[in-house]
């Protein structure tokens, strides 16, 4: 185990070390001048821009540059907004927002996926089933911003269960409704794949043989099941994490969740590029430490993979 | 009904009556037990035989009430302890199973959660038959149900996992939660076959005292005639989902009646080679309904036939394999990593025109001697020549041409042919490699090849789908003669098969071999069939030769204990047949 | 030897034989074959011929392409030239079904010219992602050692990063210079990795098949040996993962649009109009469903093909049906 971790561990300094370059690179290799093209379409003064271009070391080689990049990012300096506030205080201020959200969408994905995938698997074919895969596909088929304005739409205005917008402090109640809509952008494809991993699970050998020795069905389904199931589930949790970034992104600024992703999607709309960068920065490293957890996680539900010399 | 009446005065066990299973396909339902009788009495052992799709494990499965999939009993009874378990309910059957009627399945390594420890496995087991309660009760005996079942450090053992164990130790596993609860009736569906075969032998043994010991009633199942009759008292042939021969195994054995038992003895290796033993004997009315002059296959003359055309040759070494090493490198836990040598400082040489067979128990490194001889690995030390040439360092024109005169069969018949190619291009495509021939020539070649290889001709626009085992096998056979070769390398190339095609095959090749003059080497973990195919034979055991000799020498008296130890082993060797 | 038959023995009671007439045998291992030929596609085809959902999608496939290509046949109405305030968020009138946006413009021809938008972006990046995945995971899967360790790390670097958001920032980056070319290759360059990944496992399974060995044993050279056995079986469920792409991308154009990093609003696309149409969701909310609904629909056409091809394909997810 300690091995494995390692492993995974190493693994992920060549891909950590590329992801960042590979941004760095999008920004700051680009045709024209890099620190102009910070600016947008305002034209900045030549003070102003000697300053930045002596702040992101743009006199130094390429290699340089992205090395002094790479030393800001750990340590959360991503210099300031146009409004002159610095950008890593805002990303912790807005964190825990998200970080809420995106707990709550994961809960209810998770949940509803399982119950659903589940039972359509285990009465394949059925009536459950065929409804199941047609809502599943046509769900799939809907950009989560389309989901969000029938949300909003139907289940905020029109029906008013919910607040369409969320308040200052983002209780836990206003969330709920762009939490369910994050998680129905994610859950088709979770019950697709539970409903699958339940049908090939109980074709197995090992499924039988547990009737053979006398187990109760109410025991085997859980057991010898669900829980082997729960392995390519939980494996897909990381890819799931990478629509739900670009999920929050959306949603939070539809519903003006004061969280990261609403903040990124602010700073997209009025074009401040250093603040859009050092978000999806941000956004990616989350996205590569959430993947290694979930590649522990996966070791912890599978013994094969923790025995694995 | 079978003949089977009641031995003794108190009623049977178990009485499957009229029993029809069927399963729901897109095309109907599809029958595959069409009305099987059978009567079992308590501590008695009968074994069921049959090939592939005799409904032999669908029997199995049926009395437990476990069809797979879509499989439903349709018609007929089965009376356990006098209640039709065909009709009772999903709760009647969880209490029967496990209790009374254990369950060995057939295959070690998908049989168990790979997710659950073993203990976790065995203790669930005893908890669900109320054989223990309490924490350490529990424990205490799946300690015991383990080391019973031959398992001799099991409570170290209760917190690993499957993978961690190997296959032999897994069946053990799965033999002791079968009898966890002393059940009255154990139903093993073919437990040993995917096993070595000395575990095998070793495993049966153990199963056998213990089933004697609590008086359990046995089902066996099982493809191997020999092992059968070893096994039980009572045999139970099957046929397309029909029984059609019942009764005592070695009257069976010495006097079959049905037409289809007298062809599966006679295609039966194992038996083959014991009647070989008894100087050829022979079966009485085998040939009085076959169908056909290819179904008439009976070892003992091929054998025979082998003998003959091996007198006749001059011996001269095509293949001269000289202190043949190979290493491959394992990783270890961290980065390390160690050597492994597959083969280990190996010589033999093979005449022309005879066929020398590798025996070994799987990692024995058999197989690594034919890739490291048809070149697709290479040697770490030592030198392989064919025909006088050191192959080492043969490239381009010269390695096509030693690829042109040397051809290999696998084991694996659904992926030896490409599934999108078809069988004529399939054929023709060492051909086309090879530059040989035109278009024209090549598409009569192909012919002549299916020909050969008794196959019809319009096979060659079809595709490997539509083709069972033993047929695209065949396939494989013509593809590998395309060019002409003089040495054919046959990697467990009938294994897969069953008995009566496997016999077919065999019958093939030693056709060709006397036809064609090849030069055959025969790997194969089998040591039965090697008696009807081979001329030499050399043991292999971790990585080195052990023995080495002619056939008969190996067989007659086989001067290693190993050797000893395989021969013994080959299932059915222990029956008397009729001399 | 039938001719000297043993004089029958006596068998023992309990000895049972089948009657001939009601077990007959047939001959071992007779060669029976159907009416026609099949292989994974011949089948796959038959199979998809038989599926409703093969035809619905490619039906709508078929539609949506020929709308991209020719919207003129549907609406005379141009989508951007004859637009006026005073139809401002207007009710549907006589030739113009669907109503008006807020700048007063026929909301139908809009959709219908936005059609050929969304279309190319979603096959340039498939075409974009295909081509590198294809290679890179071939390469890959099949040579092994350095070769696999460098290009699959390559493809982690790249799959690391959600390509929505390697987008967003390639796409503001370069604000200048958007166009349909542009927001393909900024989403094809990170969804190969994808299509690489699948192509490699299925080629790691197929490559140890004993016909690519019996393949090398005739001579063929390693290269045509991928190209001849391998590939071909191992390119089914690519055929699967690109379909759903397809889908994919025509989502993440209207998404960045949507958020306003994608095509300038000169540009025709129903992501464009989206955003636009959200601020008067409670008033009018027509000018944000039909576009949503076209949008919808014509993902949905392409995801209905991917689920019919992937059925037809793999007899793995056939037997889960």
């Amino acid at each position: 185990m300690a091995f494995y971790i390692l492993r995974r561990l190493l693994q992920a300094i060549p891909v950590l070390l590329g992801a960042t370059f590979l941004i760095y690179f999008m920004v700051f290799a680009m045709p024209g001048n890099p620190a102009l093209a910070l600016f947008g379409e305002r034209t900045p003064n030549p003070a102003v821009l000697a300053q930045v271009e002596a702040r992101y070391h743009l006199d130094q080689p390429f290699i340089v540059q992205y090395l002094y990049y790479l030393g800001n990012v750990f340590r959360l300096d991503f210099g300031t907004s146009f409004s002159g506030q610095p950008i890593g205080e805002t990303l912790l201020r807005t964190f825990p927002v998200t970080a809420r959200l995106a707990a709550l969408a994961i809960l209810f994905e998770m949940i509803i996926g399982l119950a659903v995938g589940l039972w359509s698997g285990l009465r394949k074919g059925g009536v459950f089933d065929s409804v199941t895969l047609v809502i599943s596909l046509v769900l799939i088929s809907v950009p989560i911003f389309v989901l969000c304005f029938l949300g909003q739409f139907f289940l905020g205005y029109k029906l008013g269960w919910f607040r369409s917008t969320v308040s200052a402090g983002a209780p836990i109640q206003d969330l709920i409704l762009p939490a369910l809509i994050l998680a129905f952008s994610l859950v088709a494809f979770n019950i697709r794949l539970t409903r699958s991993s339940v049908i090939e699970t109980a074709g197995n050998d090992f499924v039988r043989t547990a009737y053979s020795k006398g187990l109760r069905r109410s025991r085997v389904i859980p057991v010898h099941i669900l829980r082997n199931s729960l392995i390519p589930v939980t494996t897909n949790l990381g890819a799931d994490f990478g629509i739900l970034l670009v999920g929050a992104t959306v949603t939070e600024g539809i519903f003006n969740v004061p969280g990261v992703g609403n903040t990124l999607y602010k700073a997209i709309v009025i074009g401040e590029r250093p603040t859009v960068v050092s978000f999806v920065t941000v956004m990616v490293l989350l996205y590569l430490v959430v993947n290694i957890l979930i590649d522990l996680l996966y070791a912890v539900l599978d013994p094969r993979i923790r025995y694995v010399k | 009904m079978n003949a089977a009446a009641a031995s003794t005065a108190d009623a049977p066990l178990l009485q499957v009556r009229n029993l029809h299973v069927g399963f729901r396909t897109q095309n109907g339902v599809v029958k595959a037990l069409n009305g099987v009788d059978l009567t079992l009495h308590e501590g008695e052992t009968v074994a069921i035989v049959g090939e592939s799709g005799s409904g032999k494990s669908t029997t199995a499965a049926a009395i437990i009430n476990l069809l797979p999939g879509s499989g439903q009993i349709t018609e007929g009874e089965v009376l356990f302890q006098g209640r039709d378990l065909a009709k009772a309910s999903p709760r009647e059957l969880e209490d029967i199973r496990g209790r009374l009627i254990g369950y060995v399945p057939q295959d070690p390594m998908s049989n168990l959660n790979p997710v659950w420890s073993i203990g976790f496995q065995v203790e669930e087991t005893i908890r669900a038959n109320g054989l223990a309660t309490g924490k350490k009760e529990v424990r205490a005996k799946a300690i015991e149900v383990l080391e019973q079942a031959g398992l001799a450090d099991a409570d170290q053992r209760l917190r690993q996992f499957p993978h961690q164990f190997s296959g032999g130790m897994r069946q053990r596993v799965l033999i002791g939660i079968g009898l966890a609860a002393s059940p009255r009736l154990l139903i093993a569906d073919e437990p040993t076959s995917a096993l070595d075969v000395t575990v095998q032998r070793r495993i049966l043994d153990h199963l056998a005292t213990l089933t004697e010991d609590a008086g359990t009633a046995v089902i066996f199942i099982t493809h191997d005639l020999g092992l059968a009759a070893e096994r039980a008292k009572k045999l139970i042939v099957m046929y397309k989902g029909k029984i059609v021969e019942s009764g005592p195994s070695v009257e069976i054995l010495q006097n079959p009646q049905h037409p289809y038992t007298q062809r599966l003895i006679a295609a039966a290796p194992s038996l083959a080679s014991r009647r070989i033993a008894f100087s050829g004997q022979e079966l009485g009315s085998i040939e009085h309904v076959a169908a056909n002059e290819s179904d008439k296959v009976d070892l003992i003359t091929a054998a025979e036939r082998r003998v003959e055309n091996l007198d006749a040759k001059p011996s001269e070494s095509v293949i001269v394999v000289d202190h043949l090493t190979k290493n491959f490198k394992i990783r270890q836990g961290g980065f390390r990593s160690t050597e492994f040598t597959a083969v280990d400082d190996v010589s033999f040489s093979i005449a022309k025109g005879t066929t020398m067979a590798l025996v070994g128990e799987s990692g024995s490194g058999k197989s690594t001697v034919a890739k490291l001889l048809l070149k697709l690995e290479d040697a770490t030390s030592g030198t392989i020549t064919i025909n006088g040439t050191d192959v080492a360092s043969l490239k381009g024109r010269a390695l096509l041409n030693l690829r042109s005169r040397m051809q290999p069969v696998f084991q694996d018949p659904y992926g030896t042919l490409d599934p999108l190619h078809n069988i004529g291009n399939t054929i023709a495509e060492p051909l086309k490699t090879h530059g040989v021939g035109t278009r024209n020539e090549r598409r009569d070649r192909v012919f002549e090849l299916l020909d050969q290889v008794s196959l019809p001709r319009v096979i060659a626009g079809r595709y490997p789908n539509e083709l069972s085992g033993g047929q695209r096998q065949r396939v494989a056979i013509a593809r590998a003669l395309a060019l002409k070769p003089e040495i054919v390398i046959l990697d467990e190339a009938v294994s897969a098969l069953d008995v009566l095609v496997q016999a077919q095959i065999l019958r093939l090749l030693a056709d060709l071999q006397g036809e064609l003059g090849l030069t055959y080497l025969f790997i194969t973990h089998d040591l039965a069939v090697v008696r009807v195919i081979a001329d030499n034979v050399c043991v292999m055991q971790r990585g080195r030769i052990v023995e080495a000799a002619t056939t008969d020498e190996v067989f007659d008296n086989p001067k290693q204990a190993y050797t000893r130890e395989l021969l013994d082993a080959i299932p059915g060797a222990g029956i008397q047949m009729g001399v | 030897m039938s001719s000297d038959q043993k004089a029958p023995t006596v068998l023992s009671p309990d000895h049972y034989v089948a009657a001939l007439d009601e077990s007959p045998i047939s001959g071992v291992d007779v060669v029976s074959l159907d009416e026609k030929p099949s292989n994974l596609y011949i089948d796959a085809w038959r199979d998809l011929r038989r599926r409703p959902m093969f035809w619905i999608s490619s039906a709508l496939i078929i539609f949506v392409i020929f709308v991209a290509l020719f919207p003129g046949v549907f609406t005379n109405t141009p989508p951007n030239d004859e637009c006026f305030l005073s139809n401002s968020l207007g009710a549907p009138t006589a030739g113009h079904p669907l109503g008006f946006t807020k700048q007063g413009c026929d909301i139908y021809s809009r959709i219908l010219h936005g059609t050929s938008t969304s279309l190319s972006v979603g096959l340039i990046v498939i075409a974009l992602s295909s081509i590198t995945g294809i290679i890179m995971g071939a390469f890959a899967g099949f040579y092994g050692g350095w070769v696999d360790t460098v290009l699959s790390r390559i493809g982690d670097i790249f799959f690391s990063i959600p390509y929505i958001l390697a987008a967003i920032v390639v796409m503001s980056v370069l604000s200048e210079h958007r166009n349909v070319w542009v927001i393909s290759l900024a989403i094809g360059a990170f969804t190969w990795p994808s299509t690489a990944r699948v192509l490699r496992s299925e080629i790691l399974r197929v490559k140890n098949a004993d016909f690519v060995t019996a393949a090398t044993a005739i001579g063929l050279s390693r290269f045509r040996i991928l190209v001849r056995h391998v590939l071909p079986n191992s390119i089914a469920p690519v055929i699967v993962v690109t379909t759903l792409s397809l889908a994919a991308a025509i989502v993440a154009e209207a998404t960045l649009s949507f958020l306003g990093v994608g095509l300038p609003s000169t540009f025709m696309s129903w992501g464009n109009d989206i955003s636009t149409a959200q601020v008067d969701i409670r008033t009018a909310p027509q000018t944000l469903i039909y576009p949503s609904l076209a949008l919808t629909i014509t993902v949905l056409s392409f995801i209905l093909l991917g689920e019919a091809l992937r059925d037809a394909l793999d007899p793995k997810a056939r037997a889960l049906r």
